[in-house]
């Protein structure tokens, strides 16, 4: 059975009252290896966490999460520091789906673990405390521990920030076996070099959506260009949000009608078959829309 | 026990006084019951970084004694129930600020358990007697009766069931609830579940040791055997073996020296606490810069 497709109708994220994702509408078809990229404060972050459902949209809303397991990877591990518990025992929580709050760990599920550790080159580290760890040690621990969740949806939010090269390479192979089986993995990352090598499909957030669709569509100087503009601080003095404007993968977004219409279009092609080739629509996303001016006035 | 041996100085100095007399027997299962029970909340305390919020929850039970005092006199239920009532009042009061507003957990808590205490002081000075606040502030483990004990011991199983059955959220939750709340509901129970064990706890060291030193038998087992052992069910194990060995130990000195029980309990645990901090494993020696002069190869 096709894991249903991720839809975000309108989804405006933000705290006190200011967008952080301002009116984001798409969908994120199943099997879909999406790269998330942005200036600092563009929103890519608070995209990740209302995904994860830690945080609820203050306008519009996220459908097709419900029932999929969905895997989180903080840009930063909110990680007690000098908690004595081994490596291995930390990574083994990745199968809290399975053992519960209660279950033991079977031979099997033990010999996963060590699998899990190797397979982001931690052999050998599973009965070393936590907290010797480096930095890098630790953010592979914690793939390590996202690859025992065997979730359905991946989101990780700058997870190579740490990371040597031979390790980002390791990892981002990891990342291309997760979406070669089917799961839905999106990825917040800065360095477009990767972007343009292992991500069929860019998502460009400056707050408001910039591009959305095709990598090499999305990835232009132009695009990339209208980033700076982004007004980096938020103001208070700032009317408040009428319009809606629409940024979308989707064409005609705004009729959600239409939108359900692709979904058998998303459906069998879902998977494998290249995510760009994937979206009907994706011959007009990447196409760079005016950013919407209307409702932010210009400061005095 | 042969009779030679019942006549040697050992057997009076350390085992007479615990099996002749009904009131130090009682003590003794009451301190087995509250080490057993105290010192493995002690050690979450102590990971959760909340040791001194541990210490304010102490203070926070004192007014719902003291109601509990006011309107039936020095009964065990009346206490019982109005010390656990305020106290949790106090945590979820303190824990629903911390997340509706922006002051943070300790704030909040802070501004509850001052509250609290002043209520309880303005109670205990006006309506009860010096005695009466003498037994709240220091406890009477040499006076449990039949319906004390049987609450210390009823604590300590609850605790520990409980313990044993939060006890992988009750890690996660330490240590990566962003984590746990992502897998699973778990969290928020995990989070006032501890809290409810941190108030039934503090309740029974109340009744034996009174609210100030209740939280000793906590705090400083837990972190002593930090001191010397790394692993979650190894400091759970030492931090009640150490308070059961103070607790035996505290009940002897304060026969013999006629002292105070509770103060004595205490004390020992910090004089173990003091003698880790210097040779543990981990201590300022050892642990520490000074220690491993040599290192590995790898």
């Amino acid at each position: 059975m096709a894991a249903p497709t991720i839809a975000l109708h309108d989804v405006t994220l933000g705290y006190d009252g200011h967008p952080a994702v301002h009116h984001l509408s798409g969908r994120i078809a199943a099997g879909t290896l999406l790269a998330v990229v942005g200036p600092n404060g563009a929103g890519k972050s608070t995209l990740i966490k209302a995904l994860a459902g830690l945080l609820r949209p203050i306008g519009g809303r996220i459908d097709g999460l419900a029932g999929q397991r969905v895997a989180y990877l903080p840009q930063q591990a909110s990680l007690e520091s000098g908690f004595p518990i081994l490596v291995g025992e930390f990574a083994a929580m990745g199968l809290w789906h399975e053992t519960g709050a209660f279950g033991g760990f079977s031979a099997a599920q033990r010999e996963r673990v060590r699998a899990a550790l190797a397979a982001v080159g931690l052999q050998g580290h599973a009965r070393q405390p936590l907290d010797t760890l480096s930095g890098g040690q630790l953010q592979r621990t914690l793939f390590a521990r996202m690859m025992l969740q065997d979730a359905d949806v991946l989101l990780l939010d700058e997870p190579f920030s740490a990371i040597d090269q031979r390790t980002t390479a390791d990892l981002l192979q990891l990342l291309r076996h997760w979406h070669a089986a089917g799961k839905t993995v999106l990825a917040v990352l800065h360095d477009l070099h990767q972007v343009r090598d292992a991500f069929p499909e860019t998502l460009m957030l400056a707050r408001e959506p910039v591009g959305w669709g095709p990598t090499d569509a999305v990835l232009t100087p132009a695009n990339l260009q209208r980033l700076r503009a982004m007004p980096e601080a938020f103001d208070d003095r700032a009317p408040v949000c009428e319009a809606a404007p629409p940024a979308t993968n989707v064409p005609q977004a705004q009729g959600h009608a239409q939108g359900h219409a692709h979904g058998n279009a998303h459906d069998h092609v879902h998977g494998h078959a290249h995510a760009a080739a994937a979206h009907p629509s994706s011959t007009n996303a990447g196409q760079a829309k005016p950013l919407p001016q209307g409702p932010r006035e210009p400061r005095p | 026990m042969t009779p030679d041996l019942a006549d040697t100085g050992l057997w009076a100095l350390l085992i007479a006084p615990l099996t002749e007399f009904g009131f130090m027997r009682r003590a003794l299962v009451g301190c087995v019951a509250l080490s057993l029970s105290c010192a493995p909340v002690g050690v979450f305390l102590l990971l959760r970084r909340m040791s001194l919020t541990g210490d304010a929850m102490a203070h926070a039970i004192l007014p719902g004694a003291a109601i509990g005092y006011l309107l039936a006199g020095l009964s065990l239920p009346a206490m019982t129930l109005g010390g656990i009532v305020a106290g949790l009042l106090v945590a979820v009061g303190a824990g629903l600020v911390a997340r509706s507003t922006v002051l943070r957990e300790d704030a909040s808590l802070a501004a509850f358990y001052l509250l609290s205490l002043a209520l309880g002081v303005l109670i205990i000075s006006t309506r009860g007697s010096s005695v009466d606040l003498l037994h709240v502030l220091f406890g009477t483990v040499l006076a449990l009766n039949d319906a004390a004990l049987t609450l210390l011991v009823g604590i300590a199983i609850v605790t520990l069931l409980a313990l044993a059955v939060m006890y992988r959220a009750l890690v996660l939750e330490c240590l990566d609830p962003q984590f746990l709340r992502s897998v699973s509901r778990l969290s928020p129970v995990a989070h006032y579940g501890f809290l409810g064990l941190l108030v039934i706890n503090l309740v029974a060291g109340f009744h034996a040791l009174g609210t100030l030193m209740a939280v000793g038998i906590m705090v400083l087992p837990a972190a002593t055997a930090r001191l010397w052992v790394r692993s979650v069910p190894a400091l759970m194990a030492l931090a009640a073996a150490l308070s059961l060995v103070a607790g035996v130990a505290g009940l002897l000195v304060s026969y013999h020296a006629d002292w105070p029980t509770s103060p004595t309990i205490v004390l020992g645990l910090g004089a173990a606490y003091l003698v880790s901090l210097v040779v543990g494993r981990h201590g300022a020696w050892r642990g520490g810069q000074h220690g491993r002069r040599r290192h590995l190869r790898a």
